[in-house]
């Protein structure tokens, strides 16, 4: 018995391994799902129906199937390459759209430590003092520059479709990846400095110990500390995965995108970057906003609230925590469908403003804010709170959770009333102009 | 319903013309007017927006469908046959061709072509050449040759229909003088692995029958022409 749990231990604790299974079994199913949701929800939110019909003989499963169908029906295709194009990049543009996203998944924890030889048994208080040789962390990269490795891999996306549109020789192609380039670099700026206020908060850039700081408590996740934060990051990563409302890259009755060369599975392969890049951030904002794998409330030896207990063995937690950390996941997937079909699109000149003047800004506030609130009251994490409240009655505990939520909340309201005379002053020029009238000139 | 009192939002920019120059007509001083803070962030609106979809989504996504709950106004159409009684048409006989017209379509649906045929089984068609004269897509060819019969004198050698070029818009049949070719099959082009396989010959339009059993009956219309045979009126 023991020495099959080595030998399952040597196996899953081998990060390859761990990269595969998550993947393979989490990634790349959830992005190629996405693709039939996408169609299905929007058909929903419009009144229709949607694709329902692909089958395998009697098995419908309300059209699930259409993404076989997708997938046989883009390697049938003829994978049509033009006359003068420049071939190596052409085959490269895709392949550094696809990779980026898969790499970076490594940094994300999507489970806890699981430890093998006590799978059965109730693990001790918080932090688990249990120094078996048998725990595997579901984790596959482990690196305190965590984030900062996320967004250097995700600057190489940028290139998959810049490259795709020079590439391609066609200048509505070279649009497109201009377009994208332009947006994606502008819109990593903000991007990068929305996510300074957590790092501030939390004092740490790795995503696994982001994800113990914030513990089993809602209110002391990222989304209750830095709602500033979590709202600027959304648009911002919305911005990245080039997805409507910031599709510029891709107009079809304008320039077709940079994509527009493509045929086969290698426009597919641009398809499911940009899928996999919706799952990904959900991973991303799950872990930094949302707790990551905690489920309110549940630590490792099972439900607790101030002093009350309900044991569950480590099994279960673990099993508990995989499946919250997708939940979580596919609700935020969802609701960047339910965004992308909802908002029409920007101009580009709203797109740039956007970005530079908006985001940019109020990231920029959000740092100062947060940093004069973590210099005057820093936030401890879940374990020392823990710690804190493990013998008070309920009150004290409950007042000991609220505490950090409420004042990030208060001081949240500042940049977000700053935010609204921002945005109303458009920052624009100033009020009286000299205007070249054009329409009723003779 | 209520009349629904709506506020007026200032969303651009408004401008108020201060001067206008002599000079260079034009040109002109303005004071530009923003709007209100609350009606110039975009946030509560996303969120609005958001709203409706999601209120949608819901409705149609928990509600049962069978029990009419949903929005959702899509016909399940193959799979549930359209009722033909909305159009105040027949509904084709099961009987006549029950495997290749499972479901409704309206009386006067053009499908692929058929050749008619004169009461001793031959093939209507006199050759006239109104049909490819008339076709938009030139999808037709007819080979003439002459026949015994002194009353039609000519006949279709060959009569064969591209209905991968075909664009189904009727003119063939609008043009025939002597009701020789009709669209009431019912039938699509089907699929082919070739494109030759599309080429519909004359043998085949002359098997095929009609969608409705009724409309069957030979044609009204004289046999080899619009009327009796002119050269005996004159």
């Amino acid at each position: 018995m023991q020495d099959v749990l080595h030998v399952i231990h040597a196996i899953l604790d081998f990060p390859a391994v761990k990269w595969v299974l998550l993947a393979f079994l989490f990634v790349m199913p959830a992005a190629s799902l996405l693709t039939w949701a996408e169609r299905r929800q929007s058909a929903m939110m419009q009144d229709r129906l949607g694709p329902n019909r692909a089958n395998i003989g009697p098995i419908r499963l309300w059209g699930i199937l259409h993404f076989v169908a997708d997938a046989l029906k883009m390697i049938h295709k003829e994978d049509f390459v033009p006359k003068n194009v420049h071939r190596g990049l052409f085959s490269l543009a895709p392949l550094l759209a696809l990779a980026p996203v898969l790499i970076a998944i490594a940094i994300i924890p999507f489970g806890p430590e699981v430890h093998l030889d006590a799978l059965g048994q109730v693990v001790g208080a918080w932090g688990f003092d249990h120094e078996g040789e048998l725990s595997v962390n579901l984790q596959i990269f482990a690196v305190e520059f965590g984030l900062l490795f996320y967004f250097a891999i995700l600057s190489i996306a940028n290139f998959g479709s810049t490259i795709a549109g020079w590439a391609s020789y066609n200048k509505w192609a070279l649009l497109g990846g201009l377009r994208s380039s332009s947006q994606m670099m502008s819109y990593e700026v903000a991007m990068g400095l929305s996510l300074m206020g957590v790092f501030l908060v939390m004092g740490t850039l790795e995503p696994g110990t982001m994800v113990d700081w914030q513990g089993p408590n809602p209110l002391h996740w990222g989304w209750a500390l830095q709602p500033v934060a979590l709202v600027l990051f959304f648009t911002a990563a919305i911005a990245e995965t080039k997805r409507a409302p910031f599709d510029l890259p891709e107009g079809e009755p304008e320039i077709i995108g940079y994509f527009v060369e493509y045929s086969g599975l290698r426009w597919g392969m641009f398809f499911l970057a940009e899928f996999v890049e919706i799952v990904f951030i959900s991973m991303v904002i799950t872990t930094v906003f949302f707790g990551g794998y905690h489920f309110p409330f549940l630590y490792p030896e099972g439900f607790r609230f101030a002093d009350s207990v309900l044991y569950l063995p480590h099994g279960a937690v673990v099993g508990i925590q995989l499946l919250t950390f997708g939940v979580k996941v596919a609700l935020l997937c969802m609701l960047q469908l339910a965004i992308r079909w909802t908002l029409p699109r920007f101009r580009a000149d709203q797109l740039m403003e956007f970005g530079w003047k908006h985001l940019l800004p109020l990231a920029l506030l959000n740092i100062m804010v947060t940093a004069l609130i973590v210099l005057w009251a820093p936030v401890e994490s879940a374990a020392d709170i823990s710690a804190m409240v493990a013998d008070k009655n309920l009150g004290i505990a409950l007042w000991d959770w609220l505490r950090p939520a409420l004042l990030y909340f208060v001081a949240a309201g500042i940049p977000a009333v700053l935010a609204a005379l921002i945005m109303s002053s458009q920052w624009g020029p100033p009020e009286v102009i000299v205007d070249v009238k054009t329409t009723d000139s003779p | 319903m209520a009349s629904r009192q709506t506020k007026p939002v200032d969303e651009v920019p408004r401008i108020e013309v201060l001067d206008e120059s002599d000079r260079n007509p034009g040109v002109r001083t303005v004071r530009v007017i923003r709007p209100e803070p609350q009606n110039a962030s975009f946030f509560p609106a996303t969120l609005k927006g958001l709203g409706v979809t999601l209120k949608h989504f819901t409705k149609n996504f928990f509600r049962s469908r069978p029990k009419g709950n949903t929005d959702i106004e899509t016909l399940d159409y193959p799979a549930i046959p359209r009722s033909g009684e909305a159009f105040g048409d027949v509904r084709p006989d099961p009987e006549t061709r029950p495997e290749r017209f499972p479901d409704y379509y309206p009386d006067r649906f053009r499908g692929l072509h058929r050749l008619m045929k004169r009461d001793d089984g031959r093939v209507r068609c006199v050759a006239c050449m109104c049909c490819p004269t008339v076709c938009p897509a030139n999808c037709i060819t007819i080979i003439p040759a002459e026949t015994e019969d002194a009353s039609v004198e000519k006949y279709p050698a060959v009569f064969e229909i591209d209905e991968l070029r075909c664009v189904v818009c009727g003119l063939c049949v609008e043009a025939c003088p002597c009701d020789a070719i009709r669209m009431d099959t019912g039938m699509h082009a089907p699929p082919v692995e070739e494109r030759g396989q599309a080429i519909w010959t004359k043998d085949k339009m002359l098997e095929t029958k009609p969608v409705h059993r009724k409309r069957d009956a030979t044609s009204i219309a004289t046999q080899g022409g619009v009327g009796p045979d002119w050269r005996d009126t004159e």
